[in-house]
C-alpha cells in the first residue's frame, strides 16, 4: 500500500498562466499535511485536482491508488471535502442534510454521532440559514466526515469559527489522524499549521518553495532572532554589524539579525551600543516562529512576481 | 431508483420552505383566472378553439403556464442559486449520482407542475363548468408530461447560459412573460391577430403546448384530441434545451466576487 497522496510534478494551466507548476509531494495515512500560501498560490488548485473538482495540465496524481481526474462515485465514497466555497441548502436543518449526503455513502457515520462531533446538537433541527457562520462551517466539517473518508480534504476548515471552536476543530483534525485517516489541509493561520501538521508545504507561485516539518521549517531560519532599533542620530550600523555572525535585515533604524550564534552575536551588539553610551530600542533575542519563515519565503517570491509582471508589462 | 426518490423528496421539502416560490408558481396563475374570469365575465366570446366561456379559454392557458413557471423559471432559477452558493459543486463532490440529483431537481418541478394544472382545471371545473370530458383526459396527460419535459429541459438551459441568479432571475421573467403575450394565453387570438404575430408565436413551444392542452379540454373537439403536431414541436424545444444543457452546464459556482462572501448569499426564490 503506497502513500494516501502522492503527486508528482503537478502542472496546471488556466489558459497562459500557470498556477501549479512542478509540485509533487506525498501524504501518509495517519498524517496531516498543511499547504501553506498566499492567496493566489495554487493551494486551491491543487487541492481542487486531487478532489476530482479539476482535470490537471501534466504530472501525476495518485489518491488511494486511484487517479482522481477519471474516478468517479466509488472514490469519492472514499473521500471527505470540507471546502470553504461549497455551500449547504439553507433551507434544510443539520439532521436533514446530514441524512441527505450521508445516505450516498456506503461507510456511513449515524447523524447523532457527526452533530455530537461536531457539536450542534442544539441546532439539529434550525434552519441552516439561521446559523452562524461558525455553525455552518461544522456541518460543513460533519458533512466531509459522514462517509467514513479515507482521505480528509481541509480548505481553512476553521475559518469563522471563535478561539474556543477553534481548539475543539483543531482537536477533531487530531482525531481523524489517529484513527489513521490522510488529512491533507490547506490553512492561512500559521499558528493552526504548525499546532496540527505533521508536514508542512509553503507554495508560492505554483511552486513550492520549502517543505518539511514545522520545526524543519522554522530551522531554516536559524536559532535566534534578534530585533532591535538604533536611535535616530546614530551613524550607518554597517561598522558594528560587519563582525556579527548572521543574516542582518536593516529597514531604517530597524534591525533584524537571524544568527546561529545569538550569544556572541548580542554580546557585540550591546558592547557597541554601551561603548557609545545609547540604549538599543525594543532589543528582543527570540524564536523564529513558523510565520517569519513564512513571511521571508513568501517575500522572496513575491518580489520575484512583481519583477515578472512588471516585465510582462513592459512587453506590450 | 430509491436514490432519485430521496431527491425529489428533498427538492420537494426545499420548494415549500421558500413560500415566495410557492406562491409564483401555485397561487399566482390560480389568482390570474380568478381575476380574468371577474373581469372579462364569464361570457362566451369567439377563440381559437370556437365560441367559448372566458373560463374554458382562459383555464388550459394558465395551466399551462403555471407549468411553464414551475419548470422552466423553477428549475433554472433554482438550479443557478443551488450553483452559486457551491452546492452543486458539493454535490460532485460526495458518491451521490449527479443524475440523481438533477433528476431530483427536474421531476420536483414536474411534480410541482402537475399539482398547479390539476389546481387549475379542478377549479375550473368546479367554479366556472369548464369543460374536461374522460375521453380527451390521455390527450391532457401526455401534453402535460410532453409540454413540461420540454419546459424543464429549456430550464437545465437557462441554468446553464445565465451563470448567476442576477442573470437567471431576469432572463427568465424577460422571455416567458412576453412569450405568454404571443402565445394565445393572457390575450385570446383569434381571425383578428396579425399573421406575424401568429407566425412569431408558432415558433416557441409556449404556444403549443397551451393549444394542444386547450384542444384536450375544448368542447368541440373530437376525442381523443391529440395534437400531434404540436407535441413533435415541444420535442423539438425538448432536443434543443438538452442539447444546450449538455453542452454548457456546469457544477462550479461562477467567480464572482470574494469567496468568504457566499455565505451571506441567499437563493433568490422564483
Amino acid at each position: 500500500m503506497g502513500p494516501a497522496v502522492a503527486v508528482s510534478e503537478l502542472v496546471k494551466d488556466y489558459g497562459a498562466v500557470r498556477a501549479v507548476d512542478g509540485v509533487s509531494f506525498e501524504v501518509e495515512r495517519g498524517e496531516v499535511f498543511a499547504l501553506l500560501g498566499p492567496n493566489g498560490a495554487g493551494k486551491s488548485t491543487t487541492v481542487e485536482i486531487l478532489e476530482g473538482h479539476r482535470t490537471r495540465t501534466a504530472g501525476t496524481v495518485r489518491v488511494l491508488d486511484t487517479d482522481p481526474s477519471s474516478a468517479g462515485a466509488a472514490y469519492r465514497d472514499r473521500i471527505g471535502i470540507v471546502l470553504q466555497s461549497s455551500g449547504i441548502d439553507p433551507e434544510l436543518t443539520p439532521r436533514e442534510a446530514i441524512d441527505y449526503y450521508g445516505a450516498a455513502y456506503s461507510r456511513r457515520v449515524p447523524t447523532d454521532e457527526l452533530i455530537e462531533l461536531v457539536e450542534l446538537d442544539e441546532k439539529a433541527d434550525a434552519r441552516i440559514s439561521t446559523l452562524s457562520g461558525g455553525q455552518q462551517r461544522r456541518i460543513d466539517m460533519a458533512l466531509g466526515l459522514v462517509g467514513d473518508p479515507d482521505v480528509v480534504f481541509l480548505d481553512e476548515p476553521t475559518t469563522g469559527f471563535d478561539p474556543a471552536a477553534r481548539r475543539r476543530g483543531w482537536e477533531l483534525v487530531e482525531r481523524l489522524a489517529s484513527e489513521q485517516r490522510a488529512v491533507l489541509l490547506t490553512t492561512h493561520y500559521l499558528d493552526e499549521a504548525e499546532h496540527l501538521a505533521d508536514r508542512v508545504a509553503v507554495l508560492a507561485q505554483g511552486r513550492i518553495v520549502a517543505e518539511g516539518t514545522p520545526a524543519e521549517l522554522r530551522a531554516r531560519a536559524g536559532s535566534a532572532l534578534i530585533r532591535f532599533a538604533v536611535p535616530d542620530r546614530v551613524e550607518p550600523v554597517s561598522d558594528l554589524l560587519a563582525p556579527v555572525s548572521g543574516d542582518i535585515v536593516g529597514r531604517g533604524r530597524h534591525v533584524e539579525i537571524t544568527t546561529d550564534t545569538p550569544t556572541s552575536d548580542l554580546a557585540r551588539i550591546t558592547g557597541w551600543a554601551a561603548e557609545r553610551g545609547f540604549e538599543l530600542e525594543g532589543l528582543t533575542v527570540t524564536t523564529p516562529s513558523l510565520e517569519d519563515v513564512y513571511l521571508s519565503l513568501v517575500a522572496d517570491d513575491d518580489d520575484d512576481g512583481a519583477k515578472a509582471l512588471d516585465d510582462g508589462d513592459s512587453q506590450t | 431508483m430509491r436514490t432519485l426518490w430521496r431527491c425529489i423528496r428533498m427538492q420537494n421539502r426545499i420548494f415549500w420552505r421558500t413560500p415566495v416560490a410557492a406562491f409564483f408558481t401555485l397561487v399566482f396563475p390560480i389568482l390570474m383566472l380568478a381575476l380574468f374570469t371577474a373581469i372579462f365575465g364569464n361570457d362566451a366570446f369567439d377563440t381559437v378553439y370556437g365560441r367559448v366561456n372566458s373560463s374554458q379559454f382562459y383555464t388550459p392557458g394558465l395551466a399551462v403556464f403555471a407549468a411553464a413557471s414551475s419548470t422552466y423559471t423553477g428549475i433554472g432559477i433554482n438550479l443557478a442559486s443551488r450553483r452559486e452558493l457551491g452546492i452543486l459543486k458539493r454535490v460532485r463532490g460526495t458518491p451521490l449520482p449527479p443524475w440523481a440529483y438533477l433528476g431530483g431537481v427536474v421531476l420536483s418541478a414536474v411534480w410541482i407542475a402537475a399539482l398547479g394544472v390539476a389546481a387549475m382545471v379542478v377549479l375550473g371545473v368546479a367554479a366556472y363548468g369548464v369543460n374536461v370530458e374522460a375521453a380527451k383526459v390521455p390527450a391532457m396527460l401526455l401534453t402535460f408530461a410532453v409540454g413540461s419535459a420540454s419546459f424543464a429541459a429549456l430550464g437545465l438551459a437557462l441554468a446553464s447560459v445565465a451563470r448567476s441568479v442576477a442573470m437567471a432571475v431576469p432572463t427568465a421573467n424577460a422571455t416567458l412573460l412576453p412569450l405568454a403575450f404571443i402565445s394565445n394565453i393572457f390575450v385570446p387570438f383569434g381571425s383578428e391577430t396579425p399573421a406575424w404575430l401568429d407566425l412569431l408565436g408558432n415558433i416557441f413551444p409556449l404556444k403549443h403546448f397551451g393549444l394542444a392542452f386547450g384542444e384536450a379540454m375544448n368542447p368541440f373537439s373530437d376525442a381523443p384530441a391529440f395534437e400531434w403536431h404540436r407535441l413533435g414541436v415541444l420535442l423539438l424545444w425538448l432536443a434543443a434545451g438538452a442539447a444546450v444543457a449538455a453542452w454548457k452546464f456546469s457544477w462550479e459556482p461562477p467567480v464572482i466576487s470574494g469567496r468568504s462572501s457566499r455565505r451571506r448569499r441567499r437563493p433568490v426564490p422564483a
